[in-house]
């Protein structure tokens, strides 16, 4: 069975996409590890599944859903207390900046 | 996804073929948000006073769909002659953005609530025919403040997360558009589509309905698509029509140039009349979709879109027209009263209550609309009312008052209320059409007005207009004009 082998190029663009800060152990680390989980998913798609249906979901329910009510929300207080930063009733973030040109 | 084409070295002379597809976002009008129940009212709301873990993104909690949201989605899939599949799932739509608490958007990737459907309207005397890929729920990001003068050099943002999980609806259409104008209309149409059907306020300033427009150029005859620019931040007709003729002014002189159109995102600075380049991190739309494990998929039974289909009220476009048959007006009055459901209501509520209906769509779109547009009162829920009016618009059709007196009343009692007919017979306000009591009248016009009189039998037919209007304000408007006008020249020419 041929093996997936992740490059580090796609390790970094991965860990761009998940904000995260790689060593270069780590990247080491990480393309044999998400090589190996890529060759396990490899060997689920080589089998014959002709005869079983497609799954969404685990569960056979559908349409759960609720009618259109409005219950009341957290307090700004509470909706606020684990934010890292705020200014008054609002989370407070560092600037987003958009490159522009 | 399209590679950049490659038509750098493209001859001055090539004429270019434009390309526009758009994706108009619409919030829905439901009470509660759309996986939470807290309220969707984010904009009356102080910040984040709509909020619970759920819209908050904290971990652990569970989404529960809100029906009426998949209702309305479903309904707008019908409207715009979309297929309805029986089975469709919500995905994850993954990035980093701080006014996303979650990291990902609640969305719908390949299996979306309805698909291939169809806009048709027209331009110019000629229907064009939109194809709409989808139609796809979503949940709607919070909002940002940025402090500092601006984007560039703020230091931080304020997060509002009212808005954070408001039911989105997109509605992807094909690039089967030509022209500017071709985009204004089918947005135009599509919002007209929407408020008919009672699932968005189409309100673009405030951006409950929001465009975005992907636009590209190619050589004449060619089929391959060129190099694909999405604009951004267009919130008015005026601004999507220009932002349009904008882009592709400046996309044909970089090709004439020999240049290469980018595959960007640029959005629109209205005051500045131009676009600029966006290049964000996350413009390489590496979304990772995938279903969202939290919530179970649909099955959108063929019971629920029948209901649904005969819960589908009658369209703007067949209500124009049959505006233009039934009611003998034109099809631009016919046009702009079916711009919103409820002034087509009103003005077929007047027509019931027996005023001529070339009368009526003229008072619905001219006089009564400036007085709903200055008091921001709809007619139906003015003091006039529908009564009022109906009964003011008879008075005036059967010659009782004159168009002035009308107009005047019409004023008075839009906001304050009362009975047009009981008010004209207490004020005596009944038009003059007694020939002696204008004979009266024209009699002291003339002889208080020497120079037009000199002026008019010197040939200059133009003063006699001067003495029609002296009668008219020395009667407060009531004098029948015609009749003045008739009397004053025989008088004159005596
Ligand atoms: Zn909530």
């Amino acid at each position: 069975m041929e093996c997936m082998t992740l490059t580090g190029e796609e390790i970094d663009h991965i860990a761009e996409l998940a904000r995260l800060h790689l060593s270069s152990e780590d990247r080491e680390r990480m393309v044999e590890q998400l090589s190996a989980i890529l060759d396990h998913v490899a060997r689920i798609q080589a089998a014959d599944l002709s005869s079983v249906s497609e799954t969404m979901h685990m569960g056979e329910e559908v349409n759960r859903w609720r009618r259109d009510e409005v219950l009341p929300s957290l307090s700004v207080d509470s909706a606020l207390a684990n934010a890292p930063d705020s200014d008054g009733h609002y989370f407070k973030v560092e600037a987003i900046q958009e490159e522009q040109s | 996804m399209m590679d950049n084409a490659s038509m750098a070295q493209a001859p001055a002379d090539v004429e270019y073929e434009v390309v526009i597809g758009l994706e108009v976002h619409a919030q829905l009008l439901t009470k509660s948000k759309m996986f939470c129940r807290c309220s969707a009212s984010y904009i009356a709301a102080g910040p984040n006073e709509n909020t619970c873990p759920v819209c908050l993104g904290m971990p652990g909690v569970l989404p529960v769909m809100n029906e009426e949201a998949i209702r309305d989605t479903v309904l707008t899939g019908i409207a715009l002659e979309c297929t309805i599949p029986e089975v469709s799932k919500f995905d994850r739509k993954n990035y980093f953005y701080a006014d996303l608490p979650k990291g990902y958007q609640i969305s719908q990737f390949d299996q979306p609530l309805t698909i291939d459907g169809t806009l048709r309207f027209m331009v110019d005397g000629r229907e064009v025919s939109c194809g709409i890929e989808r139609v796809h729920l979503e949940e709607d990001a919070g909002t940002l403040h940025h402090l500092g003068t601006g984007i560039h050099s703020s230091h931080a943002s304020l997060v509002d997360f009212n808005r954070a999980g408001v039911p989105l609806m997109e509605i992807v259409g094909r690039p089967d558009l030509r022209t500017p104008k071709e985009a204004r209309e089918y947005v135009s149409t599509l919002r007209k589509i929407l408020m008919f059907i009672g699932v968005n306020d189409g309100n673009l300033e405030e951006g409950s309905m929001r465009c975005d427009a992907n636009i590209s150029l190619r050589p004449k005859g060619s089929t391959e698509l060129g190099a694909k620019v999405e604009i951004k931040n267009m919130n008015s007709f005026r601004s999507i029509e220009r932002a349009l003729e904008h882009e592709i002014q400046r996309q044909t002189a970089l090709l004439r140039r020999g240049e290469t159109i980018p595959q960007e995102t640029r959005g629109w600075i209205d005051p500045e009349n131009r676009t600029v380049s966006q290049r964000s991190k996350e413009q390489a739309h590496d979304y990772r979709y995938f279903p969202d494990p939290d919530l179970p998929a649909l099955s959108i039974s063929r019971e629920l879109v029948e209901e649904l289909r005969k819960r589908l009220p009658e369209l703007p476009a067949a209500m124009q027209s049959r505006f233009v048959t039934s009611y003998g007006i034109s099809d631009y009055e016919a046009g702009v009263l079916t711009q919103e459901r409820d002034e087509a209501a009103t003005f077929e509520e007047i027509v019931k209550r027996g005023v001529d209906p070339v009368l009526a769509a003229r008072w619905c779109i001219g006089d009564l609309a400036k007085l709903a547009k200055e008091t921001k009162t709809a007619i139906a829920d003015s003091g006039l009312g529908i009564e009022g009016a109906a009964e003011l618009l008879k008075l005036l059709h059967d010659g009782t008052i004159n168009g002035a007196t009308a107009k005047a009343l019409a004023e008075e009692l839009y906001e304050a209320g009362g009975s047009p007919a009981a008010l004209v017979a207490e004020r005596g306000l009944g038009k003059v059409s007694d020939r002696s009591a204008v004979e009266t009248m024209c009699q002291e016009a003339i002889a208080g007005n020497q120079k037009a009189v000199d002026d008019f039998r010197g040939g200059k037919e133009a003063a006699l207009q001067s003495l029609v209007g002296a009668v008219m304000k020395a009667s407060r408007g009531r004098a029948d004009a015609s009749l003045v006008r008739e009397v004053l020249t025989k008088l004159l020419s005596s």
